[in-house]
């Protein structure tokens, strides 16, 4: 399947990419900034705390106005925030009477926002609260354990929502001053997918890069160097599961590496129910509900896991399912009927995701923000396609290396001290 | 289609007129009493194919808690053509999606693939609800699986935890008062005959929907759907036990102090009427108009004056879902921003009392059902949640043919329905309150 993009880059100098879509009268926008945690600095949790706050005020107008001035057309006006991007999106009803009040309103709170000192209070005690909660969760501290093991020194390792430590300590000046630097034209990748016409997706993209300040290019992130050896870390949780996580950094979005290590991953644990963690580790043992195993791509590197959870008991049978898995793919490839299984299911499957304008949207906007080649869509498929099982070896040979793996475990202490 | 979505631009602008749409819904019965939906959707080549079954956690009595989640595990479990995860191999192989889920008053299946493919998947269900093998082998395993699941969702989690117990308080005396999942003595209890029998009793065309969203003609769909499905077998299903509805059960609370806990959270809900208990049209209408007025975005009242105003609150939300087959729940939930769990109770109160003292504002009004009308029209983005629409609409007994009447309804809607629907269904006799604390904290309160 083919999504037409045309795109195009604003005055102001925001790249734009838009698909026309006329089923249902509505339209997406996403306005993405090169503007996430890997920006933090040595101040984790600010961009995160600048992108909560980015609707909260501006000189003329407060928050529960700004929110009622999108309610009131029935709009849906959201931000967020990971470890390359923050984000801003907007879905509305495409009646121009509708629709440009909304993107009046929204170039203004996004170009004006002046982060009030209350706000900036409360938005903190808000992230205070959600870390406090986080540390009884199990699966929260693993995922933070294991990208800290993972990337090191590297920027990516700085969890996206910071710590109790830091986010006590972000200021508003430092916000304001976040916002100033990464909230810029020359920062902004801006998709549009829905019901309007080139001209009026032209009018909206100006007038949201127009509002903002034109900005400076930023410097390119770090390269992340790989753990130099396999480590355990073992992080106690009273709990009658222990929550496992084992992998390390992958390929960067774009590579060409990155074709034939999701086929492997989607083999080994990405493909669902029929994956081999899956079937190995439920289907076959019953040892948990959930197996499986992720391939990430980022801007400079993402990451190749596979996690589980099981019974404490259990532990030690269920590493040595996982491990052997990963070594099993390296060391004899896929077989033939998994190879052309996983393949038919990947690009059979592909259209599936592209079937409402929100997906949509996602896709378009990684493209965008990414630089990724404006067939990506159709080429994905065809590259799966014409992979091997050979390169699925020697892609997962050369591409993940069991002595570099980081192991996270999260469980009791006598659980997770008593295995490798 | 077209016409359904213009409908509800005059709807947005508050013009008078009412304008019946046609929502492209197809209904089909077959002679063995099995019910089939067709949802048109050619935006893309894509079909969304769902089997719901009226059955769910609410259906279970006391000591078979939890039966019919770990009888949704046992369907991937093989019939006597395709063997345990055969089923899942060839929706996969075919470029498909699958899963299912259970619910208080539903069990469903769904594949997801390239609409071309849909006689597959209907293939592979017709054969499953007619010709399930269940061996003791399998069910020890998923057994497993299940408890694995639970420890996961319910017992390593405090917020699972302290949902099960609200649950138990929230609901007395009804199927909803148990978690879908089931105790976990009932789980590792259940035997090979308590399946079948499970099986035999509610896994039979009469009691069941078939909802095809997508890329498809309705005839097509109603002719492959009497192709596989139409030989199976009709069986009468049980008369299902219902409840008396809106007994005023009287103010209960919870406490639950928990060890892991490190956030005070705090849950009220009111026992209100849902769209098949309803006496009036009009109040499941009005009380989602409640909801969207409390809770509608962070322009709302609970985003206004809990979170931003007095600060009470680090965060408060409020919703009602009305596609439940017994009587629903308005819900009403608060963080406390400095661990005042009780000024966050009062203030939540306070608005309730508020909504039955005063009629709402034109304004606001006018604001909650634009905000309603669009996110209506915004869901049909997504083919499958349409499908999941029609199957919790149909299998809770709320009816399908609600989704043409939405706009109609919410357009109607005065400050004076409002008011009286904040009267009459949010009393103190209908509340359960539940706090959960961390184990440390104070005990007043």
């Amino acid at each position: 399947m083919q999504a037409e993009i045309q795109e195009w880059k604003t005055d102001a100098g925001a790249d734009v990419l838009f698909v026309e879509r006329h089923e249902l009268p509505i339209v997406d926008i996403r306005m993405t900034f090169d503007a996430g945690s890997a920006r933090d600095g040595d101040q984790a949790g600010l961009a995160r705390m600048t992108s909560n706050l980015l609707l909260e005020g501006t000189a003329e107008r407060a928050a529960g106005e700004i929110a009622r001035g999108f309610e009131r057309y029935g709009a849906r006006v959201g931000t967020g925030s990971g470890r390359d991007t923050a984000e801003v999106s907007v879905r509305a009803l495409s009646e121009a009477e509708r629709l440009d009040p909304v993107v009046e309103r929204l170039a203004a709170a996004v170009a004006d926002a002046d982060f009030p000192a209350d706000a900036v209070d409360r938005v903190r005690r808000q992230m205070t609260l959600g870390l406090q909660q986080a540390q009884s969760s199990a699966s929260a501290l693993a995922e933070k354990a294991f990208m800290r093991g993972i990337y090191g020194d590297h920027p990516y390792a700085t969890p996206p929502g910071g710590t109790l430590e830091s986010v006590e300590e972000l200021s508003r000046a430092a916000v304001i001053d976040f916002h100033r630097r990464h909230y810029t034209a020359t920062n902004a990748t801006i998709t549009i997918v829905g019901d309007l016409t080139s001209d009026r997706a032209e009018a909206i993209a100006r007038s949201l890069s127009a509002a903002l300040p034109a900005g400076e290019a930023l410097s390119s992130l770090p390269e992340v160097t790989p753990p130099e050896s396999a480590r355990t870390i073992r992080v106690p949780l009273e709990a009658e599961q222990t929550h496992v996580i084992v992998g390390q950094p992958s390929v960067r979005k774009g590579s060409d590496a990155y074709y034939p290590l999701h086929l492997g991953n989607h083999i080994l644990g990405g493909g669902g129910l029929t994956s081999i963690l899956a079937e190995r580790m439920r289907e076959e043992r019953g040892l948990s509900y959930s197996s499986s195993s992720q391939l990430t791509s980022g801007a400079r590197r993402g990451r190749f896991q596979m996690s589980t959870q099981v019974r404490n008991d259990a532990l030690g049978e269920a590493l040595s399912v996982m491990r052997d898995s990963l070594d099993e793919m390296r060391n004899e490839g896929p077989s033939a009927q998994r190879l052309s299984d996983s393949k038919r299911n990947i690009t059979g499957s592909f259209p599936l995701q592209l079937d409402s304008n929100r997906d949509l949207l996602g896709y378009i906007a990684t493209i965008g923000f990414h630089d990724l080649s404006r067939d990506y869509l159709q080429q994905f498929v065809d590259r799966i396609d014409a992979l091997e099982s050979d390169d699925v070896q020697s892609a997962m040979q050369t591409g993940i290396d069991p002595a570099r793996n980081i192991t996270v475990l999260v469980g009791p202490e006598a659980t997770i001290n008593a295995v490798e | 289609m077209r016409n359904a979505i213009f409908a509800l631009i005059p709807a947005l602008m508050a013009a008078p007129a009412a304008a019946q749409s046609n929502t492209g819904i197809t209904e089909f019965t077959l002679d063995n009493g099995m019910q089939i939906l067709v949802r048109e959707d050619h935006r893309a080549p894509v079909v969304v194919s769902q089997v719901w079954y009226r059955v769910g956690s609410s259906y279970e009595t006391t000591g078979e808690t939890g039966l019919s989640h770990l009888f949704e595990h046992m369907m991937f479990k093989g019939t006597e053509r395709f063997e345990e995860g055969e089923f899942s191999e060839i929706i996969s192989r075919e470029g498909g999606r699958l899963n299912a889920f259970t619910g208080r008053d539903f069990s469903a299946y769904f594949e997801i693939m390239a609409a071309d493919r849909l006689p597959i998947a209907l293939e592979l269900e017709a054969d499953r609800m007619a010709n399930l093998q269940i061996n003791a082998e399998a069910l020890s395993t998923e057994r497993d699986v299940v408890l694995e699941e639970r420890r996961l969702r319910t017992e390593d989690r405090p917020e699972g935890r302290f949902g099960e117990r609200y649950s138990a308080i929230a609901h007395p005396g009804t199927g909803y008062a148990h978690p879908i999942i089931g105790w976990a003595d009932d789980v590792a209890g259940f035997e090979v005959e308590d399946l079948r029998d499970w099986y035999q009793q509610w896994y039979t065309p009469t009691n069941a929907t078939l909802v095809v969203a997508g890329d498809v003609q309705p005839d097509e769909v109603h002719s492959l759907a009497r192709e596989y499905f139409g030989d199976i077998e009709a069986r009468e299903v049980p008369a299902v036990h219902t409840p008396d509805n809106l007994q005023p059960p009287g103010e209960r609370r919870l406490i639950h102090r928990d060890p892991q806990a490190r956030v005070t959270q705090l849950r009220m809900g009111y026992e209100v009427p849902s769209f098949p208990t309803a006496e009036s049209t009009r109040d499941p209408y009005a009380l989602l108009m409640l909801a969207t007025i409390l809770d509608g975005g962070d322009g709302a009242r609970l985003a206004e004056e809990l979170v931003r105003g007095s600060g009470v609150a680090a965060a408060a939300g409020a919703s009602y879902n009305p596609m439940v087959r017994l009587d629903a729940e308005f819900s009403l939930f608060g963080v406390p921003a400095e661990g005042d769990v009780d000024a966050v109770e009062t203030a939540l109160r306070d608005q309730i009392h508020r909504l039955q003292q005063e009629p709402v504002s034109a304004e606001e009004m006018e604001r909650a059902r634009s905000q309603m009308l669009a996110d209506h029209l915004f869901e049909m983005d997504s083919v499958f949640y349409q499908a999941m629409q029609l199957g919790m609409l149909e299998t809770t007994g709320s009816g399908w043919a609600r989704l043409n009447s939405f706009e109609e309804n919410v357009r109607d809607l005065t400050a004076e329905d409002i008011q009286s629907a904040a009267q009459r269904y949010l009393r103190p006799e209908m509340l359960a309150v539940g706090v959960m604390k961390p184990a440390d904290q104070e005990d007043e309160g």
